[in-house]
Order: structure tokens, then sequence, then C-alpha cells
């Protein structure tokens, strides 16, 4: 499921306010953490997160105006390791030590699905924040997979994953820890093995499940010292079978319908596969203008019924100003399928707007899910700068439910495009040269011609006109 | 010697003990999902079923339902939005086993590269080109042929090509690539020539229309062949039927071709690991494309697979067919014209014609033939199908039969039917009145003939060359029962029959005059049943265009 999701290089830049205010944190603090989920496919999924906070003089002005709140997206973009480079040039200790030794491009980019982020925010040092600390978060999850990397077998270790084993930790970070989910293994003890063998385990609520994690503190002296270095291996004892993969309760769907390019239709399945409970999502469509959409045909139904949203958004699009954007609360029964469809028209571009590759066809950026998905276990509240990193990438907000967000995958659309080969250049020099040559033909043409009768003379012509009748002579 | 020791009685044996283990046969969709699983794809089943118009004989199935599975391949770090096809139709008694091991062969070495930036769809069809139009309205969510199937659970995004394999044995000596699509449509010629390079490279035997490429282009021999796989390619085209799987992707502007392993009695065979080294490089090669196969080489004709003749070329060919027409609709109005003058000059003399008024007149003796022609066509659109059930009833025939008899008798009354109708118009001056007809006749074939050739040339060309002699020709003077006789053999059925004979003989199995009806018959079955299912439009063409045109000439011919 995770390799379906796109893959975006997002930048959020929030200048909301910043978390829970926190009496006074450390100056320059840097945290770091390695999350390593194996998947019972054999694949696994690993997660880096590094946060550094350090005390700044520059203030925010006032509150938050939510009239400049931005979302940009590219969605041709993909990671690559031109983002991977100054992306770790901004860890305190580079890939010199730490976890960051592991960021190796050639084995992380040999992966089936790369997500790499930044996030900046501001953070309160006081109650009244009057004074704030800024909060560099940068996090890149990767999940390798069995099948190329692992030619078919399904236990790991650091050093397959990475080719790099743990030496020491990075002298700056104030933590420095390795989780590795061991759920299976702490429920039957017989399906996983992990090896050295934690010391400390943690256990925790991820995502509406209860999860075990084996953690592994790198400034503890002994956990490296042993050995000189510290190489995880993960030993599956008995083999999982082929099943399908546990299928999440918010999962969606986005696709281009109908053929031709004149019309087409924008539908996007959700998906909630909760047994008994429904919950709303805030479903977020930026359309690029030259998708005409026609508001009419917007048909959200569940379940053979129609589903009418509890709150719409709609900002129409200017042509080549700004995108349609399209806002809409729905509420997803309980295990249901949800269809949002949308039919649109293909605007002729100017041929000067078309891209270098026309008939790659023109992106339509993923649709945004935010919601709060149910959870089968109620979650303590947690204190947000004493658990670990990762708990923020799904933050529980009373406990029943957590929040996600959901990227769908980009759209790859058509649109009508002229022959950019030799003949429509000949067709456009003709047609120009054409146009010029006619149209002063036509201007020759119905222009009427004025012989201008010279005024001088007058009076000669009268007297000679009539010495001319007095002869007899027919007159000038 | 004990009785399975001949191989054929062997293999007899064991499809009577399948047979009678499985009396409906199906494919077997646990075993794929589970196999293709196994090798890393994401897989997916679609359920369809439909219910054709009338039983067809040809592939024995009336109430159709049928599991498509595909499994697809996800490229590594990309977004989904492109993918590529690989199909394979599996048939009913698994003629085309061979074909789905090399596609499960193949995803299985595909999904241990890295290199894939488009998904690769893997997917295995029941009831051939039903499973692949099903799969297809359902992957873009429409619905153009009434077709009921379950939707889709998984896609990729745009699809940018599809290939198809069909293969009998798991050794073949040749590979035949079939390009015509529905309606006539064609592949982007670029992909046939990627086809051509791999073939070349793997050193595989490639053929067109089940004829050998041609070595010698300098002697006579060269060009005739050419010549006859052109003749081939054009009548396959004209027909309108896809001729592979491959033809009903080209609708939704994905470009693809039929590959099909022949294994005949030469020599030298190929396994699979040839094909699928040529498949795989094909596959590699459209992976790498930035954009769609998008220049403009989507109309041409192939005499070879490394020549093609450019719509530059064959485009004059109809056009000059269509000038006779205007050429003679011209002169008739000419015609038209000073006898109108005529006649007003000899009753009141003057320099000024009332022309409207004798125009009008003559407009409305049109009416009546126009609109009986156009009855008889729209007859022949609806009522076989329409009228089976009836038909069954009354006649001991079964519901196929019923549709094509009432076709042929339908087609047939036509020809007795118009030509009494204008004694019910009045009309002072005969002669003007047929000269109306056929004015409005020959301006109607040269417009149908013109926009069907601008879409599917070879069909276009085909009725050109036919109907255009006789159209140009026919009047109700002269020698009457020649023109009749003319007229009868350029019909559009006739011409479908003389097709018929001409394929058979291209493809060196030439028909006896019963087999060649019973070809014909079934051609009409199929003609009909594949307007229904997959949208082919050549039966609604026929019978809703040229046929009342047709008439029209029929009409005039008849002209008291």
């Amino acid at each position: 499921m995770a390799a379906a999701m796109p893959l975006a290089l997002v930048v959020l830049l929030l200048l909301g306010p910043g978390g829970p205010a926190l009496a006074e944190p450390p100056r320059d603090s840097l945290r770091e953490e390695l999350v390593i989920t194996p998947l019972p496919s054999g694949d696994v999924a690993a997660t880096f997160q590094f946060r550094t906070r350090w005390d700044s003089e520059l203030q925010r002005k006032g509150d938050t105006d939510h009239y400049f709140l931005r979302y940009a997206v590219l969605p041709r973009e993909v990671v690559c390791t031109e983002n991977l480079t100054p992306w770790k040039k901004l860890l305190p200790c580079s890939s010199k030590a730490g976890l960051s030794v592991l960021l190796k491009a050639d084995r992380l980019f040999h992966t089936s699905y790369h997500s790499q982020a930044v996030h900046i925010r501001p953070v309160c040092r006081n109650t009244r924040c009057t004074s704030i600390s800024w909060e560099l978060r940068q996090t890149l999850s990767v999940v390798f997979d069995a099948f190329i990397t692992g030619q078919g077998k399904k236990d790991w270790s650091l050093f397959r994953m990475f080719s790099r084993t743990l030496t020491e930790p990075c002298p700056l970070a104030s933590e420095s820890r390795v989780y590795v989910d061991i759920t299976n293994y702490s429920q039957d003890n017989e399906t996983l093995e992990v090896n050295p063998p934690p010391t400390t385990t943690y256990q925790d609520v991820i995502l509406g499940t209860r999860r075990t994690y084996a953690v592994y503190d790198l400034l503890d002296r002994a956990m490296i010292n042993n050995s000189r270095n510290l190489n995880l291996q993960l030993k599956w004892k008995k083999p999982p079978e082929n099943e399908a993969p546990l299928v999440p309760f918010l999962h969606a769907q986005r696709y281009v319908s109908g053929y031709g390019l004149q019309k087409g239709e924008l539908s996007t399945l959700l998906y909630n596969t909760h047994p008994y409970r429904a919950f709303p999502v805030l479903l977020l469509d930026s359309v690029p203008w030259y998708l005409r959409l026609y508001v009419h045909t917007l048909t959200i139904t569940s379940k053979g019924k129609e589903n009418k949203p509890s709150y719409i958004h709609y900002q129409p699009a200017q042509d080549r100003l700004q995108p349609h954007l399209l806002e809409m609360l729905i509420q997803l029964p309980a295990n249901s399928v949800t269809k949002v469809s949308i039919q649109f028209e293909r605007a002729l571009l100017k041929w000067t707007e078309y891209t270098p590759d026309p008939n790659h066809g023109f992106y339509v950026s993923p649709s945004v899910l935010s919601a709060l998905v149910p959870s089968m276990v109620a979650a303590k509240p947690v204190d947000w700068e004493e658990s670990p990193l990762f708990n923020t990438l799904f933050p529980v907000s009373d406990g029943s439910s957590y929040f996600v967000r959901l990227y769908t995958e980009p759209l790859l659309v058509n649109l009508p495009t002229p022959d950019f080969s030799m003949p429509y250049n000949v067709i456009c020099l003709t047609c120009t040269v054409v146009a010029v040559c006619y149209g002063s033909f036509y201007n020759l043409l119905t222009r009427t011609f004025h012989i201008e009768e010279p005024s001088t003379g007058g009076l000669a012509k009268r007297l000679a006109n009539l010495i001319r009748r007095a002869r007899g002579v027919p007159p000038l | 010697m004990g009785l399975l020791s001949d191989p054929v009685r062997r293999r007899a044996l064991a499809r009577l003990v399948l047979r009678l283990n499985a009396p409906l046969w199906a494919l077997p969709v646990a075993w794929l999902e589970r196999t293709m699983r196994s090798v890393g794809l994401e897989v997916y089943t679609q359920s369809f079923s439909r219910k054709l118009p009338f039983p067809d004989e040809t592939h024995e199935r009336y109430m159709v339902s049928g599991t498509n599975v595909y499994g697809i391949l996800r490229a590594p770090r990309a977004a989904s939005t492109e993918s590529l096809v690989f199909t394979v139709p599996c048939g009913s008694d698994s003629t085309n086993s061979q074909a789905v091991g090399l596609l499960l062969a193949l995803a299985a070495h595909f999904r241990g590269q890295i290199y894939w930036a488009k998904d690769i769809i893997f997917l295995v069809t029941e009831h051939d080109l039903l499973g692949t139009e099903a799969w297809l309205e359902a992957y873009h969510d429409v619905n153009v042929t009434g077709m009921q199937s379950s939707p889709l659970q998984g896609r990729a995004g745009a699809i940018q090509a599809a290939v198809a394999l069909e293969l009998s044995s798991d050794v073949v000596t040749s590979l035949d690539v079939a390009v015509e699509g529905l309606n006539g449509q064609l592949p982007n010629l670029d992909l046939l020539n990627l086809f051509q390079t791999f073939c070349q490279k793997g050193g595989l035997l490639c053929t067109l229309q089940g004829k050998l490429q041609p070595q010698d282009w300098t002697s006579l021999d060269g060009p005739l062949q050419g010549l006859q796989t052109l003749l081939l390619m054009v009548l396959q085209q004209a027909s309108g039927r896809p001729h592979g799987p491959h033809g009903l992707f080209l609708r939704y502007r994905v470009e693809a071709l039929t590959l099909r392993g022949i294994n005949s009695f030469r020599q030298y065979k190929y396994d699979l690991v040839a094909v699928g080294k040529a498949l795989e490089g094909m596959f590699r090669k459209l992976n790498h494309l930035l954009e769609r196969l998008h220049q403009s080489f989507f109309l041409y004709l192939l005499p070879a697979l490394s020549r093609f003749v450019s719509i530059g070329l064959y485009m004059p060919a109809t056009g000059f067919l269509l000038l006779v027409l205007g050429l003679k609709a011209l002169e008739l109005w000419m015609q038209l014209h000073e006898a109108g003058v005529g006649l007003d000059a000899g009753g009141r003399p003057g320099p000024s014609a009332p022309l409207p008024p004798a125009q009008g007149v003559g407009l409305a003796s049109l009416v009546a033939p126009l609109l009986v022609s156009q009855a008889m066509g729209l007859a022949l659109y609806v009522l076989p199908v329409l009228g089976q059930h009836v038909a069954t009833q009354h006649f001991p025939v079964g519901e196929a039969e019923a549709v094509v008899l009432t076709l042929l008798a339908i087609y047939v009354a036509g020809l007795a039917l118009p030509h009494n109708t204008h004694r019910v118009v009045s009309t002072q001056t005969p002669d003007r009145g047929w000269m109306a007809l056929k004015l409005v006749a020959l301006i109607y074939l040269a417009l149908q003939l013109g926009c069907i050739a601008l879409t599917n040339f070879s069909l276009g060309f085909l009725l050109a060359a036919t109907m255009v002699p006789a159209a140009t020709l026919t009047e109700p003077h002269g020698p009457r029962p020649l023109y009749a006789a003319l007229l009868v053999l350029t019909s559009p059925a006739a011409t479908l029959l003389g097709s018929l004979f001409l394929w058979r003989e291209l493809q060196e199995a030439p028909l006896s005059i019963a087999e060649g009806w019973q070809l014909f018959l079934a051609a009409l079955a199929q003609g009909v049943l594949e307007h229904y299912t997959y949208g082919a439009l050549l039966f609604p063409l026929l019978a809703l265009g040229l046929y009342p045109c047709w008439l029209l000439f029929w009409n005039v011919l008849f002209w008291k």
C-alpha cells in the first residue's frame, strides 16, 4: 500500500502556533531516531527522523492570517539523489556520524518506496509565547523490497539494507535511538527474532493498534563498545505465508475515466474498511485550469446512495492564473466505498503554452485526504516531548482516533495536442504567408481610389470652355 | 501396444477426461492469483458477464460470464501514473496456455529488475476479446457495449502501450504480427518498427499476414509478394474487426499490437526464450518512452514489415475515384439545368428561366424513394436482431440462423420494393425525375465514401472501387439487364462475398462455392455480433448508409 502512495516532495511551512508550549527547551538540541518495521510480506520499512531545535531572535509577527496559508505541489517531480544531498547537509552531523551514516544514496534509491520531507515550524518557549525557537524536522522513509534487494530472502540486517553499520552516535545528539517493531515477536515468540536481543522495549498505540518496539540507544556506551559496531539483524523463524497485506481503514484511489480528447471524468474512490465506524474526511482537490470542471456534475455516492457533503468550498479557476480549488467534508459510512466524480472538458492551449513534451500528458496534482480515523485501541494522551518522534507522524487527538493525511496518486491527462512535427510548422508558416499576402491583396482590392481633380486652373478651364462653346467644339 | 501408446489417442483421452471432470471450462482463477502473487505482483480479479444478442455459433457462446485476472508490477519509487499492458487471452480449451506460462515467467523476471519507470499490468483474459473489452471498459470506467462487470480494484494510471501474445505451442517457427484494430484503426508505426528491430536482433523469423518477408525487391517476385500482403491487409482492415486482442485497445488511444507464434513444418524452430527476449526488449524500450508514440504514422499500408505506403501515396487513388462521382453529378446537374431551360423556353419564351419551381417538382418526386430506401436500411439494421424470436417460433431455425436469414431476406426484399414507388408521384418529365434522383444519390455516395475513406481507408477504397463504376453508368436507358447485373455484383453484400473469396485465395486456401457461402453467412452473423459486442461500425454503416444509397441507384435503373 505504501508503494502506491504518491511520491512528492512536500515542503510544509506551517506558520501556525507550534505544538504545546514547553518551559525551556534546550538550545540546539538534536534528536534522531530510526524505526524499522518488518512487514509480513518480507519487505522492511525504515523511517528516519531528525529533529533540530534552535533559539532564534526572529519573532513571529502577530497571529497567523489563514488567508496566507499556501499549498503548492509539483506532481511531476520525483525525488532523486539531487534532493537527498542537500537534505543531508541540513543535518548537524551531516552523514559523518550517528544514524545518518546509513543514508547512502545508492541503497536508499534501490528501494520500492522513498519519501523525504522537511518541516519547519516555530515552537513557543514559554506559555505566553513571547519568545520562540525554531524546529527543523527531517524525515525519510524507505521500503526495502524483498523481491528486488533481498533476492527473495526475508531476513534482514542493517548491513544488508544500507551496506553500513552503526559505529558511533552523533556527538551533538541528545538522543539517538533505533526502534524495531517486534509486535509479532512479543506475541508468540516464534515468528521473528532480533539480534542483538533488545535490552528495553517500548509499547505504544500507532495507527490504532498496539505495537511493541525493541529500543537500542546509541548513547548507551555498552551498545556499541561490545563489538565496535551495531549491526541489527532480523530473522524470520517461521516464514510468514504469502497472505494479502492488512488493509488500512482509510485508503483511496484516483483515476481519469472516459476516452477521447474532449471530455473526461476525475474519479476518486475513498475506502472506509472500518467494520462499524463512520468518519468524516476532508478532501482537497486542486485541478489545473486547463481541465474545465463542470461542478454541476459533481456526484458523491456511497453504497449506491447519494452522499451529500456537509461542507463544500469551491473556487473556480481563472485561465492562466489560478487552478480550481475544491474542498469537501464527506462522511464515509462504515465498510463502504465512496466515489467522488466530476466531469471535465479539456481546454485547448495556445501553441506556445505546451510543454516541450506535450504528448507525455499533463499532470493533475493528487487530492489530499485528511481524516481522523477511529482507532481500535484507546490511546493514552502522550507527552509529545518525552515520547519518540515517530509518534508525531500520526498524532492522536483524543485517544479514540488518530490523524491521517493521504495523498492519492497524481494523474496524467492527455490534452488535444497539435502534431508539433514538420507539417504543423509548415501549416503555421504557410498560414502566416497566406495571411500576409491575402491581407494586402484584400486591402488593395476593396480600397476605393479617388483621382483628385487638380483645383488649379479652374478659371482658365472655364474660360477655355466658353471659347470652345463659341467655336462649336465639345468642351474639355 | 496399449491404448495410450499413441500420442494422438492419449491426448484425445486426456481432453475427454478433462471435459468430464470440468464440464464447463473456466480459467483457473485461484491458481493464477496464487502464482502471480508468489512472483510478487499485486493481483486483482474482475468478473464480467454479457448476454449476446443472439448465440454466437462460431465461438459457441451465448450467455458469457468469465473472470479476468491481472497482476500489477509497481515500478519502484514511481507514482503509478503510466503503465504498459501485457495481455494474453486464455482460450476455452487452453489453447493459449503456453502464452500464459511465458507471461508468468516474464513477470517473475521483470519483478526482480530495478529499472522500471512505468507500471506493468499482466492481464489474462477469458473469452478472448469479450474479456479484453470488459477489462478495458472497467479500467476506463465507461460502458460502451452494455457489458456487466465488476469494478476494478487496482489501476495503474494512463496506459501507454500494450502487447498481446498468442502462442499455440511451446516452440515457434515464426512470429506473426497483427496490427489491424477495431474499425480499421492502426497502431503507431513506431511500435511495429520496434517489434521488427527486436525480431532482427534476435534473429527471429517474422511474418505479416502470415506471409514471409520478400527478400529481393529488384525482381518481380518481391513486389508481387508485397502486393499480396498489402491486399490481405486492405481486406483485413476493411472488415473493421479487431485482428487480435490489441484491436480493442486502440479505441482508448493505447498503441497496441498482437504477436502470434506460428508453428509450421519449417525445420528451424525457436523456443520460448527467444520470444521472451524479444518481448523483454520491447518492454524495456517502451519503458524508456518519455512521451506516447505520437509521430504522425497512424495511417499506412504495409506491403512488408520494413516498408510502408504512406497516406500521401494512397489517398489520391480514392480521391480520383470519388472525383468520377463528382464529375458525373456535375454533368447531370448541367443536363437538368439545360432541360429546365429548354422546357421553359418551349412553354414561354423569356430570358430569365424560372428554375426554382421546376427544381421544386423534381425534389418532391425524390422524397418518396429516399424515404423508402432509408426505411429499408433501418429495417435491415433493426429487424434481424429484434425479430429473431418471432422467426424462431415460426420457422425451424436457430436464433443465429434466423438473424442471418432475416438479414438476407430484407436485403433482397429491398430490391423488389422501392422501384415502384415513384408511380405515386406524377411528374411531367420522366427524364428529369431519374436525373434528379441520380444526382442526389451520387452526391450521397460521394460524401459517404469520402468520410469512410478518411477514417478507414481500406474500406473506403474497396467500396469506391466496386460501387463507383456501376453507380456512374446506371441509367434507365440502354442495356438494362447488363446494368442490373453490374449493380447486383457491386452491391455491398456481393462485395463482401467477393472479398471473402479473394481473401482465401490470397491466403492460398481457396474456397469452394458451398464453403464460400457458409463463410459468407458466418461473416454476416459475426459482423452483426461485433457491432453489438465491441461497437464495430461496419454493420450500421452498410445497413444505414451504403445499402439505402445503393437502393437509390437500383431505383434509378428501374425508373419508368
